[in-house]
């Protein structure tokens, strides 16, 4: 009965995939918010200089700068498709 | 001490002159001495919405460059002696206003009124950066939908970097405003809830504005919610919500729109 319900009323329920779309959605814009244009820079060039060898998902491109009191790191986080190196040796 | 509010959304349409109007006024109802400023240069709609569209002689452009004194493009409200409208211009472009133009006027406002609203143009661009500048305390408007709290969101961002306030490490008090709510259409899923909003813009709730026809009632006749149909649902939203911003404790209810005989038993019921 309860599973009947709960059929009946959520068939229209679409306010749950809303609520995950956005808090998805948010946490990445916030990282990108206040971020120094640099890093919007390196990005782009990284993207490009790796997009020369390797067929790349530029989603999976990840440029962050974490600010420490005595040194900052830069992280650079890219993820490359399996076999890549396949098409590495194919290409030179 | 003035207190300088800011109306904001970044998305348009989701009721912010709807609600510096109904806002404004219900501050002016409960004897505080209020102007409610206009800076969608280009696009003004705050005099229609309180009915002084015919009363425009000078206006927020006309101050900044000197034209007009402030106290000759300050509207009185004809209701409420309390209320006082500094409209924007309808023919200038948005890059008329100048930071420090709205700085000195803001200053100047400051020892006339004890509430300055300042009704934010839609975007992210000059006007609503200006609209916000020197904000004590913002409003974010929001419907309960992905695109407006995806703006809010922004917006929010903005007030937090963008103001004076955050350039000198201090805090612009925010509130969240809810408006067009349908809590029936929540209750079935199929909105996001109050709760699902304000886990994801995390501020404080500063009132819940039912769907209801008595806010296009009232914009039709120029006259704010507040005044139109004080005992409407969304008039109560809007008064409870101003009674939270004066610093009293106002439980929060979920305003329920008063249609037929049920839905007016439950209602009661709700309310």
């Amino acid at each position: 009965m309860i599973n009947l319900l709960r059929l009946i009323s959520g068939r229209n329920a679409s306010a749950p995939v809303a609520r995950e779309r956005l808090q998805i959605l948010l946490a990445h814009e916030r990282g990108l918010r206040g971020q120094p244009e640099l890093l919007e820079l390196l990005r782009a060039e990284i993207l490009a200089a790796v997009s020369r060898h390797v067929v790349l998902d530029p989603e999976k491109v990840v440029v962050r700068m974490e600010r420490g009191k005595q040194v900052s790191t830069l992280e650079v986080d890219i993820e490359v498709p399996n076999g890549f190196e396949r098409s590495l040796a194919a290409a030179s | 001490m003035a207190k300088v509010l800011v109306v904001t959304s970044g998305k348009g349409g989701v009721g912010k002159t709807t609600s510096t109007a109904a806002l404004g006024a219900a501050l002016a109802q409960l004897g505080e001495k209020v102007v409610v400023v206009d800076f969608d240069v280009g696009l003004r709609n705050l005099d229609l919405v309180l009915g002084a569209e015919r009363r425009v002689v000078f206006d927020l452009i006309n101050v900044v460059q000197g034209v007009a004194k402030l106290s000759q493009a300050l509207i009185r409200d004809k209701r409420l002696e309390n209320l006082w409208l500094l409209p924007a211009s309808q023919t200038r472009d948005k890059d008329a206003l100048t930071e420090e133009g709205v700085r000195s006027i803001i200053a100047d406002l400051r020892t006339k009124f004890d509430w300055i609203l300042c009704d934010s143009p839609a975007g992210i661009e000059r006007g609503a950066t200006l609209a916000m500048r020197y904000a004590d305390e913002a409003v974010i408007v929001t419907n309960p939908e992905v695109s407006s709290v995806r703006d809010s969101d922004r917006i929010i961002g903005m007030l937090d970097s963008k103001t004076v306030k955050a350039e000198k490490g201090e805090r612009v008090e925010k509130h969240v405003l809810i408006t067009r709510y349908d809590s029936a259409r929540a209750a079935r899923g199929e909105m996001l809830s109050i709760e699902d909003i304000l886990e994801i813009l995390a501020i404080p709730l500063l009132g819940i504005i039912p769907e209801s026809q008595d806010v296009l009632r009232a914009s039709n006749v120029g006259s704010p919610v507040t005044l139109n149909n004080a005992a409407s649902a969304p008039a109560r939203a809007y008064i409870d919500a101003v009674r939270r911003l004066m610093g009293e404790t106002v439980t929060m209810m979920v305003p329920v729109e008063r249609k037929g005989l049920m839905n007016r038993l439950l209602g009661r019921r709700a309310a």
